[in-house]
């Protein structure tokens, strides 16, 4: 962000108190004038991408920065000029709350339900304010303070979704009263969660007319394992072993993107070798990543062969992964400061190996896959999004770069050195399922360039910050110093002390942009910390992308969509 | 020396135990149903493909519906909204059927204690085996089903399966 934004920005909003924390421009303004500030940031300066709404509960904060306890925070991103910008209001009562933004972006629809469900926000004038993560019985909002981690609420029957799908088959105009006229009626049908084609974590409620799809419920949650009010309870390094579980299929870029958040913040200065390192990893997972999705999708629509060739490379990657982590799914191999250790001896050639084996897996699937009249027939034009709804609906990624926006973070606000790399960005054209399938062949192809860039690019040298606020200090000291042992015992038990304050930070992974959004409040614990996950808003759009279209579709088009329950519900 | 009907057929027939033949045709064909949620769900799906190789335990034939299907594989964390499914898929598979407890999130809730984690599906549903990992490694999963094949040869068709379980009683079995 230059320094022209924020005064064009104060300018713009003289009411608002106007800050830069780390990249991002903080509006705080009155309740009254939320809804125009951020009508004017989308026509005015460009944020037409909603990232994320969320809360935050001043109940135990020392010295809260305001006097209302609760404060709702929206994420806004200007793509194209790289500029996110923060908009701070602060929640007198809860149960008034605040006024829904839900009309201007239709990504806000589920971040204020969120917002509701885990702090009892309310947002007037919002469609359909129910909860998101929670169950129906569930009792209280858990990420407020007051409420106790442990108390458990048990659910005796689910909710039949009968009536919120009733609500949106209503709300629609797709002229179904005219069918009881040819004595026929509107079907409903209930998909999920547990069904192979919703990956066991999705559950969706449709009303039909013989296969099209009129109408279209989701509803999330049943992987809701509470990452948020854990987070609050571990200290910074304690949490990255639970954010291998978020995108557990890309569980890497996830350790990367939650350290390179606190290491913004808190000013911390990692060692080229280790930015070299995230980069190599990174890339890497992003292939394992996109390689699953493949192979899920072409099981979905009846191509089993497809699955042991992309899933074989797979699995040759875990004996790479196992020794360089030494666990095959869960990495947890980035830590503040730096990454748990430096590769294994001889590494290049293995990675070099690998990459040659997942090119000849990944071509000979496109082979097969790509000209394939059944996939074609399948796939192309079907559930097609054009540009302005994706962003609308929040999605990032190679969702949204499949619709034709070309978006990266990887490009648009470099870090690590991306700026250095060539390599391109996919677009698709047509913004139907056979981009999104696609699409990800594509960026297979660009990572391994990257890769093998970064291989010849990378430095010697530590791959960890030389300083004991921060890392762990070698064991020699720790056994032989009284320093290195009172260092160590700090750090064990309380952790990075990062300085207080509030900011977010995004990174590009492979399913789109996952940010951070952290309340410190100068402790070794972080005080919140809010995930923006990608697969969340991506699939909040999914009602809006499948009506119209016929049940096959609404399967196929949710596994290119590649949602991972993980990171849905955290 | 071969005795009663063996010494008049000669090698083409065998004799067996009613019970042997058929635990022996059980225990090398158990149908899994992969009631998959989470992170175990994907090394279930290393377990299937072509280097660990279920099928070479008999245990292939992967089916999504519990009618189908007698071994229920539960690859993941429950949480409360999640478990009256299972609890309804659990009912819906006949007997006899095994119930396979894959992961730490299943077995105990893991490193998750927290308000919406099930804390073990044996809260829920009877296990027969339990394995452990975080998630568990594929050879974790074809030991477990190891276990299993070990349990049912100790069956006996004049044993009622249900009985095995008649007393338990989940929190959802009100």
């Amino acid at each position: 962000m230059n320094d022209t934004a924020l005064t064009q920005l104060q300018e713009a909003f003289p009411s608002a108190t106007c800050t830069q924390v780390i990249d991002t421009a903080v509006l705080d303004v009155q309740t009254d004038d939320l809804t125009t500030t951020l009508t004017a940031l989308k026509e005015n300066f460009g944020c037409d991408l909603l990232l994320d709404v969320t809360g935050i509960d001043y109940l135990t904060y020392p010295k809260p920065p305001q006097k209302e306890r609760f404060r709702v925070v929206y994420t806004l991103r200007n793509w194209r000029d790289n500029l996110v910008v923060q908009v701070r209001t602060g929640v007198s009562n809860p149960k008034i709350g605040l006024p829904t933004a839900s009309s201007i972006w239709e990504s806000a629809n589920w971040g204020e339900r969120e917002c509701w469900d885990q702090y009892g926000i309310n947002f007037s004038g919002h469609p359909d304010l129910r909860r998101i993560l929670n169950h129906v019985q569930f009792e209280g909002h858990p990420l407020r303070k007051d409420y106790p981690v442990d108390k458990r609420q048990v659910l005796m029957e689910s909710d039949s979704l009968e009536a919120p799908l009733k609500a949106r088959l209503a709300s629609k105009d797709t002229g179904h009263e005219a069918m009881t006229e040819l004595g026929t009626d509107v079907m409903f049908l209930n998909i999920g969660p547990a069904h192979p084609a919703t990956h066991g974590a999705i559950r969706f409620a449709v009303a039909l007319d013989g296969e099209t799809i009129l109408a279209n419920v989701v509803e999330i949650g049943y992987l809701h394992r509470g990452f948020e009010k854990l987070a609050e309870k571990h200290t910074y390094n304690q949490v990255i072993p639970l954010t291998d579980r978020l995108n557990y299929c890309s569980s890497m870029m996830n350790n990367i993107a939650y350290v390179k958040a606190i290491e913004k913040f808190a000013n911390i200065e990692i060692t080229e070798r280790a930015q070299f390192m995230r980069v190599v990893l990174g890339e890497f997972y992003r292939i394992l990543d996109h390689l699953v999705c493949l192979a899920a999708a072409g099981v979905d629509v009846g191509g089993l062969t497809n699955y042991w060739y992309l899933y074989d490379e797979k699995e040759a990657a875990y004996d790479f992964i196992s020794k360089l982590c030494g666990g095959r799914l869960m990495s947890t191999a980035t830590r503040i400061g730096g990454m748990y250790h430096d590769f294994h001896e001889g590494w290049e050639k293995e990675m070099e190996f690998h990459l040659a084996a997942i090119e000849k897996g990944a071509g000979d699937s496109q082979g097969l896959m790509e000209k394939n009249r059944i996939l074609q027939d399948r796939m192309q034009n079907v559930c097609r999004f054009s540009p302005e709804q994706a962003i609308s609906f929040g999605l990032t990624g190679p969702n949204l770069r499949s619709c034709g926006v070309p978006f990266d973070l990887r490009k648009d606000a470099p870090y690590y050195n991306y700026d250095a790399f060539d390599f391109d960005i996919p677009i698709g054209s047509n913004g139907d399922v056979y981009d999104r399938f696609m699409i990800r062949y594509e960026e297979i192809k660009q990572s391994i360039r990257i890769i093998r860039q970064a291989m010849k690019m990378i430095p010697g040298g530590p791959v960890n910050v030389n300083d004991p606020q921060v890392h762990l200090p070698k064991k020699a000291q720790v056994y032989t110093k009284i320093e290195g042992l009172a260092n160590h015992f700090k750090m064990v038990f309380e952790g990075v002390h990062v300085p207080k304050g509030e900011w977010y930070d995004g990174y590009e992974a492979a399913n789109g942009e996952l940010g951070f959004h952290f309340v410190s409040d100068g402790s070794g614990t972080p005080y919140k910390c809010k995930v923006r996950p990608p697969c969340f808003y991506t699939l909040g759009s999914f009602p809006a992308m499948v009506e119209g279209s016929m049940i096959a579709d609404a399967i196929v088009n949710l596994s290119c969509l590649n949602i991972i329950g993980g990171e849905l519900d955290r | 020396m071969a005795l009663g009907i063996e010494a008049s057929l000669g090698e083409s027939v065998l004799t067996s135990k009613l019970d042997e033949i058929i635990n022996w045709g059980r225990k090398y064909s158990l149908w899994p149903y992969v009631f998959g949620t989470a992170c175990c769900a994907i090394e279930f799906m290393s377990t299937a493909a072509a280097q660990f190789d279920i099928s070479r335990f008999g245990a292939e034939v992967v089916r999504y519906s519990p009618r189908q299907a007698d071994m229920l594989m539960v690859c993941g964390t429950i949480t409360y909204k999640q478990a009256p499914i299972l609890h309804r898929i659990y009912h819906q598979l006949c007997e006899p059927k095994w119930v396979v407890s894959v992961g730490a999130c299943a077995t105990s809730g893991g490193i998750y204690d927290n308000y919406c984690t099930v804390q073990g599906i044996d809260q829920i549903i009877p296990v027969d085996v339990y394995v452990s990992g975080c998630p568990p490694r594929p050879e974790g999963i074809l030991n477990a089903l190891m276990d299993l094949q070990k349990q049912i040869e100790s069956n006996s068709i004049l044993i009622d399966p249900q009985a095995r379980h008649k007393d338990f009683r989940g929190i959802l079995d009100q």
